[in-house]
């Protein structure tokens, strides 16, 4: 057999094999004990005079037809048409299956801290963030404390993590926390007043009290994303990344506590059948540290499946859509039947606050996992409606609530919920635009998500806003 | 004469576990042996052959090792574990019962035909 043969012979194999890889129910180890089997057949049948070509052929023939084959695989290996998550980095020597969904898995055994994406630092910082909680629990403080400190406690912990996942530059990691210490200062240092009504916890909030620590949270989030981007802040796509990370992190976040809830829930339920009293235990230990420790296993979750599971809030936003879609058309329906929004109570400003903030995730999320050269379809029309019904309720909502200002006056509470719903007004109605020309096939898909990144600076300012000047502004009441 | 795909279903287990109670093995070496041993009427798509060992390996039957052909190639041998042993007689059993009963309803042998006979003569 010439070379020339033998190379024939090894692209023949090779393209088989790549054929092969396509199918989920087969793994390598399984491909590569196929093609052994193939290589044998074709010796023999070149032994009987074959050449080259013909016996993979017919070797190949001889495997059988591959939908069969990979079908009768499944039925054994039914495991496999499940992405699982591996932690292991393919470390003990199980390095050939393919799915280990760590990149720098090269083979070469990982440290330990590398190990398994990182879960060691994850851990160790969740058990950090904590602590904090814990410690600031045990030196006594007031409930109102936690309510005004929760994000400055406990996202610095997940602003090192990004920083040891992503290595941001050192100026970035100033201004971060540059960000976080004036929060801190701010949200402690104003001489918030006592809250009005009457006191559930032992001192209540007041309105700019709990305004400002929403807001401090959502800046402090996004500000945390800085860290994520590894700086590059700047960058569309970077931004991006984030707002998919905060989805996905959201998902787990909340698939985290109810399972821990229902765990939480089991064990005093069991212990108590048996006179042991343990719900102090989980009051005072447990849930102070597993609510701000579960924000960092959630986030270790995000980036160590991220290869390997398929984005759940995209999935959420293709079911939710439509039917969020007909919610906002009957919302039309009715304010054009009833006409009685304009007798509202305040409340109606929150929930349309509500309403944009619900169509903004829903357009946000779909973006983040559309193939941006795809042409606009049904989908694309369904959202389009949804836009237009939130705009046109929104419209006559504020229209009305405008209107009766001098009825209502400007408090702190509600020129909070004026400003967010005009913010969002605003991106929606240029979204709406933007999303119109891509219907019409004039504008390109990306214009749509910049604009949208573009906009997020702008939540941060108004926070910002809400956190700084709204409390001065409205006498700390 | 081709045999149905039921009956080849049904026997593929224990002619596989049969052989390989002969010593270890690999794909390749097992099919032979079985096209060898049914004059190539027991004959199914290659591929089909390595479900079959994964199976029988995840039910505990066959072990598995990674070593090479003569030739340097990776090879995965397959060898029968004692509970394969165990399975295998306990399917000889069943198998000789049913070998029995076919052999009273059939008294004059395989077929009953000349032509079955004459292949049967052939093989």
């Amino acid at each position: 057999m010439t070379i020339d043969d033998r190379r024939e012979l090894d692209r023949l194999v090779a393209s088989w094999r790549e054929w092969l890889e396509r199918r989920d129910a087969l793994s390598a180890q399984d491909i590569d004990e196929l093609e052994g089997h193939l290589l044998d057949r074709v010796d023999s049948l070149r032994a009987a005079g074959l050449h080259d070509d013909e016996a993979f052929l017919v070797a190949v023939k001889r495997l059988g037809a591959v939908d069969e084959l990979s079908r009768e695989y499944a039925r054994v290996h039914s495991e496999r048409l499940w992405k699982q998550l591996v932690l292991d980095d393919g470390a003990n020597g199980d390095g050939r299956s393919a799915a280990s969904g760590d990149r720098d898995a090269s083979g070469a055994p990982t440290s330990f801290l590398r190990r398994a994406n990182g879960l060691a630092v994850a851990l160790g910082l969740g058990v950090g963030a904590g602590l904090a909680v814990k410690v600031a629990d045990l030196v006594g403080v007031d409930p109102t404390f936690f309510l005004r400190n929760a994000a400055i406690l406990v996202l610095p912990f997940l602003a090192a993590w990004f920083a040891w996942r992503h290595r941001p530059p050192i100026g970035a990691l100033a201004g971060i926390a540059g960000a976080f210490a004036l929060a801190a200062v701010v949200l402690n240092a104003y001489p918030f007043g006592p809250g009005a009504g009457t006191a559930a916890f032992a001192t209540e909030p007041s309105m700019t009290e709990l305004l400002a620590a929403v807001h401090a949270a959502v800046a402090l989030w996004l500000v945390t994303g800085v860290a994520y981007a590894a700086g590059d802040w700047r960058s569309s796509d970077a931004r991006m990344d984030f707002v998919r990370f905060s989805g996905e992190w959201a998902v787990y976040y909340l698939l985290i506590a109810l399972v821990g809830g229902g765990l939480s829930a089991l064990t005093i339920g069991v212990f108590s059948t048996i006179d042991v009293e343990v719900a102090w235990f989980f009051d005072q230990w447990v849930l102070p540290c597993a609510i701000p420790g579960a924000v960092l296993v959630a986030a270790w979750l995000v980036e160590a499946k991220q290869r390997v599971i398929e984005n759940i809030a995209p999935v959420l936003t293709k079911v939710f859509t439509p039917l969020f879609a007909i919610v906002v058309i009957a919302l039309v329906v009715a304010a054009a039947l009833q006409w009685n929004v304009v007798d509202a109570d305040r409340e109606l400003l929150i929930a349309f606050d509500l309403v944009l903030v619900v169509v903004l995730a829903l357009l946000v999320y779909s973006y983040s996992s559309r193939d941006p050269m795809q042409p606009a379809g049904w989908f694309e029309r369904i959202q389009f409606v949804m836009l237009v019904g939130a705009l046109i309720v929104d419209l006559v909502v504020l229209v009305a609530m405008v209107g009766r200002t001098g009825e209502f006056g400007f408090s702190a509470n509600k020129t909070a919920s004026l400003g967010l719903n005009l913010i969002l007004l605003a991106n929606l109605a240029w979204a709406a635009w933007l999303h119109l020309g891509f219907l019409r096939g004039r504008t390109p898909f990306l214009r749509l998500e910049r604009w949208q990144t573009a906009y997020l600076p702008v939540y941060v300012a108004w926070s910002a806003v809400v956190v700084v000047a709204f409390p001065p502004l409205f006498g700390f009441a | 004469m081709r045999i149905g795909k039921d009956l080849v279903a049904a026997a593929a287990t224990p002619v596989v576990l049969g052989i390989l109670a002969e010593g270890e093995s690999y794909g390749y070496a097992i099919l032979q042996r079985i096209s060898e041993l049914s004059g190539g009427e027991l004959e199914w798509s290659d591929g089909m052959l390595y479900p079959l060992l994964h199976r029988l390996e995840r039910l505990g039957h066959v072990e598995s090792e990674w070593g090479a052909s003569p030739t340097g190639r990776p090879r995965k041998h397959y060898r029968l574990s004692s509970q394969g042993a165990a399975t295998l007689a306990e399917q000889r059993r069943q198998w000789d019962v049913v070998g029995d009963v076919l052999a009273k309803v059939w008294p004059d042998g395989p077929g009953g035909g000349g032509s079955a006979r004459l292949a049967l003569g052939g093989a």
